[in-house]
């Protein structure tokens, strides 16, 4: 199972656009890839095409050997805004999810408990009976999360899930993320413009050209003993290679859009 | 506190002394302690103060309340006085106090029964209502789920929209011949008329609705692979809620000014005909009575639907 997912040669073009042009990727079984690059990069058009909300103006994309042929249980969405429903409780909006995964298969109680274990992975057990207007950024996105990794996904998508929260916030869900994906295995791809982060999670970090007809400008392998400790990387010669060799990528051979107007 | 009090105090005597600085407005009125007996009790009203007790004057502390009553209540008043000004200039026209007396009258016996054409107002107010409520209620039965549709679905949106535009405009008065002639009775006819002014609002809030459903929300439920039936009660009608409530909220608006409109056309029992027959009796203080009881009901049904909305409203994630 070398080739889980398998980009080949995905166009996209919405009207005249050219976003995406000829982005070929493959991605492992229980590999953490990120997508990094700047805004209007392609980067979420990327993902969206792997969670099949969009469907490719040519090329194929493939999942677990199967056409990826519309939005499925299986690739699980982390919303850049989370994108709870607000009429529901926390766990009524996990628990919506578990129905529909499980609901065939296992009686209620069976689905209530795996509600609370999505729950208690994320450390909201006691927001259960919260409403997402009644707690935090952070909590919010945790139950984002908490509702994706809920439905077993094959493959976990997620479109800068921490981009609007504050720094230490981020820092703190990034280390919840790591220990959840090492404990459950998910193959993650992850859409991020934080170069730190990118270089922390990732296995690999896909670097993409700017847009428009954005592709794959080069892919970073990070070779970063697991588990990683944010604090101890931070000397670590290795990391900051990694780190460096991103930045160049996006500063130097990608200049911002707004600097090759200006 | 007591040494902080005197404290400012003396700095304050000695400074106006010299500069003529008047002393801080929250030292307390209550004479200073003498100087020697420095470590004395703080006074009383320091004390009561000190407990979250208000001293302020009952007039300071009834302002609020007062400002919220008295600006409606000397409107109110200004309206009564102009009518007492142009009931002493014209005598047709019946004082404050008269139709006053007169609706103590008509209100101590709402519910009699003489013959059809003559019962209590309570009959008609009932009458009025019962008309609206089957109106209204067969036009949300109609017109909310053909909102649905006509949002969900762009195709049968552009069928319906030039009808909606080129009918929602017409007085639904000008429907009452028809149902005249379809039903071929004045009751079911003053219905069809309250069923025609209310669904415009009921379609047109509720499409209006179901368009603006925000997109993540329909993408949550494109990834988890709803069914039609779940993204309906679990996604779109929760979030539709706020804007059909907006459109019955309208709907009860106008269904209760049309009302009485039709039933002067149509006669029978109701408020509308009502005021008709009392008109024919020249009986003005019932007329001016009858435009009350219409403003308070209509009211009290739009605090109710505000209510309801209140409840049913989510907060914004």
């Amino acid at each position: 199972m070398s080739r889980f997912i398998d980009i080949k040669d995905a166009e996209m073009s919405f009207g005249r656009f050219h976003a995406l042009s000829r982005v070929n990727l493959q991605v492992e079984q229980g590999e953490f890839i990120t997508l990094i690059g700047h805004s209007g990069c392609g980067k979420s058009t990327l993902l969206n095409l792997i969670a099949g909300l969009t469907r490719p103006t040519s090329g194929a994309l493939i999942c677990a050997g199967r056409e990826i042929g519309g939005p499925s249980p299986e690739r699980a969405v982390v919303f850049q805004n989370h994108s709870l429903l607000p009429w529901l409780t926390c766990f009524e909006n996990i628990h919506l999810a578990v129905e529909r995964v499980f609901g065939g298969k296992e009686n209620r109680r069976a689905l209530e408990e795996r509600t609370w274990k999505a729950l208690e992975m994320v450390g909201l057990t006691a927001a259960g009976g919260k409403r997402p207007s009644e707690i935090s950024g952070g909590m919010k996105q945790r139950v984002g999360i908490a509702r994706a990794l809920s439905m077993e996904p094959k493959v976990l998508l997620m479109d800068e899930p921490f981009g609007a929260l504050d720094a230490l916030t981020r820092a703190h869900l990034q280390d919840e993320l790591m220990r959840i994906v090492s404990a459950t295995h998910a193959t993650v791809v992850m859409v991020t413009h934080d170069v730190d982060e990118a270089v922390l999670l990732s296995d690999r970090i896909v670097m993409m050209t700017n847009g428009p007809a954005a592709t794959i400008g080069g892919i970073v392998q990070v070779r970063l003993a697991r588990p990683r400790d944010r604090l101890a990387l931070a000397q670590d010669p290795l990391y900051i290679d990694y780190r460096t060799s991103v930045l160049e990528f996006l500063y130097h051979r990608q200049g911002r859009p707004a600097q090759k107007l200006a | 506190m007591s040494a902080i009090f005197t404290r400012i105090g003396d700095a304050a005597a000695a400074a106006a002394g010299s500069v003529g600085v008047v002393a801080p407005a929250d030292v307390p009125a209550a004479p200073l302690p003498p100087a020697a007996n420095d470590s004395a009790k703080p006074p009383r009203s320091a004390r009561i103060a000190a407990k979250g007790v208000n001293l302020q004057p009952w007039t300071e502390r009834m302002r609020p309340a007062a400002l919220k009553v008295l600006p409606p209540l000397l409107g109110l008043g200004l309206l009564v006085l102009a009518w007492q000004i142009l009931a002493a200039q014209n005598s047709a026209f019946p004082t404050p106090l008269a139709t006053w007396d007169e609706a103590l009258k008509l209100f101590s016996d709402p519910f009699y029964r003489k013959g059809p054409n003559d019962q209590g107002i309570g009959w008609n107010i009932l009458a009025s209502l019962r008309r609206v409520a089957l109106g209204f209620g067969l036009a949300a039965a109609v017109g909310i789920p053909l909102g649905f549709i006509i949002g969900r679905f762009r195709f049968i949106y552009g069928m319906f929209s030039p009808i909606i535009a080129l009918l929602k405009p017409v007085s639904p008065l000008a429907w009452l011949p028809i149902g005249l002639l379809v039903f071929k009775a004045a009751d079911p006819a003053a219905i069809w008329a309250i069923f025609i002014c209310s669904i415009w609002p009921m379609i047109v809030n509720t499409a209006v609705g179901v368009q603006r459903v925000p997109q993540d929300y329909l993408n949550v439920a494109r990834v988890l692979n709803l069914s039609e039936w779940k993204v309906i009660t679990r996604i779109l009608l929760p979030a539709v809620l706020p804007y059909m409530l907006t459109g019955v909220r309208l709907a009860i608006g106008t269904a209760w000014l049309v009302i009485v409109a039709a039933e002067m056309l149509t006669g029978g029992v109701g408020i509308g005909f009502w005021v008709w027959d009392e008109w024919n009796n020249l009986n003005v203080p019932h007329i001016l009575i009858a435009i009350g009881v219409i403003g308070v009901v209509g009211l009290l049904l739009e605090m109710a639907l505000i209510a309801l909305a209140k409840a049913v409203t989510y907060e914004e994630a």
